[in-house]
């Protein structure tokens, strides 16, 4: 649908301008540029950049973002993300370290809000223990069998012995 | 090595029997993965919000904005709440659902339009019809910083004490009404018609 605007748009384009043909094309590319902002409708969305204090501000800024997940394009963090929810986040997170708040504080009002989810970094509590603890578990578990059967083989070495002088 | 005891030939019962429920287990926990990778919903987060109180909240009403609503005002029965914008494309797919179902007024089925010009928000209800019976703006989306909100359209329901009670990110479709949302309802419905033994939350 985007093409045939495009050409029709472009038609009139060469009807009313036939003697520079070379500005055609920047014409068509300017069009094609507008035209997704001209079909979408966007999101409101509060367009200035966010305004750090200092320079140490702003370093602990995107030292905590890259801390956060985005949570809804959910393998970036928040400091990557280009999504809305990230950029209204992005802001709230600094209003809240301008209002005096500890990075803690900032990630326990993001947990409270959208769970647990939102730290690249969990902390381990009982509900998550089995995933702390489970692959050591494992580990010790699979050593624990494997001493037990290298143990047993040790013992069967005798009988064993006769069959393989045989070879 | 002067264990007394003779060497026993192949591995005990017991051994193979654990060895082989522990491989089925892990073969079975990979299906379930496997199968669970291609449901649509997989990104799905549960909201942060459940069983807990909604959010308190003052915002305009979208048909006359010098009202302001406070979430107070809205105890006293369940209502559901759902999310969307004029911008969001999923919300207009979602809405004849969303429609047949505020229609059958079992329930306050109350619009939250997020980030959206209020222009663009009335021209939209004007186009498809008005499902709600009551539609809050929240322009700034810093409210629905506070409900957790992620992306248009969600879905909550909130008790008659304003506690979130069930919450469906996505568009709603006629499956999820009737498998989710009117259960979670008729539960409300069985808990607010018998006499209260214990006093509210």
């Amino acid at each position: 649908m985007r093409n045939r605007v495009l050409r029709l748009r472009s038609e009139s384009g060469t009807a009313s301008r036939t003697t520079d043909r070379r500005a055609l094309p920047v014409w068509v590319l300017a069009f094609a540029l507008m035209v997704p902002v001209l079909t979408l409708a966007q999101a409101v969305s509060d367009p200035t950049p966010l305004q750090y204090r200092d320079a140490a501000e702003e370093a602990r800024f995107h030292a905590l973002a890259a801390e956060l997940r985005c949570v809804q394009c959910q393998n970036q963090s928040l400091a990557d993300s280009n999504a809305q929810i990230a950029h209204d986040l992005r802001r709230e997170v600094l209003t809240l370290m301008q209002q005096g708040r500890t990075d803690a504080q900032i990630k326990q009002f993001l947990v409270d809000r959208y769970g647990e989810f939102v730290l690249y970094r969990p902390v381990m509590d009982t509900r998550n223990s089995v995933l702390w603890f489970g692959p050591v578990a494992l580990v010790l578990g699979g050593a624990g069998v494997l001493a037990w059967v290298v143990r047993r083989r040790s013992r069967q070495v005798q009988p064993m012995g006769d069959s393989e002088e045989r070879w | 090595m002067s264990d007394p005891r003779p060497a026993s030939r192949p591995l005990p019962p017991v051994a193979i029997v654990i060895g082989v429920l522990f491989f089925f287990g892990l073969l079975g926990l990979m299906i379930y993965g496997v199968m669970k990778s291609g449901a649509p919903d997989r990104d799905i987060l549960p909201s942060a919000l459940i069983g807990k109180p909604a959010p308190a909240f003052a915002l305009p009403v979208l048909h006359d904005p010098s009202i302001t609503v406070n979430s107070s005002e809205l105890r006293g029965a369940p209502y559901v709440l759902n999310v969307w914008g004029s911008w969001c494309a999923a919300c207009r797919e979602e809405h004849p659902i969303l429609t047949r179902f505020a229609e059958t007024k079992r329930v306050r089925v109350i619009g939250y339009n997020w980030k959206d010009e209020p222009t663009d928000a009335l021209r939209w209800l004007e186009q498809l019809g008005n499902p709600f019976v009551l539609v809050l703006t929240d322009i700034e989306g810093r409210t629905a910083i506070d409900w957790g909100i992620t992306a248009a359209p969600e879905t909550f329901l909130v008790d008659a004490s304003g506690v979130v009670r069930w919450k469906y990110s996505g568009a709603l479709s006629q499956r999820v009404i009737e498998t989710q949302l009117i259960p979670e309802l008729e539960k409300l419905e069985r808990d607010h018609a018998k006499p209260r033994a214990t006093p509210a939350e």
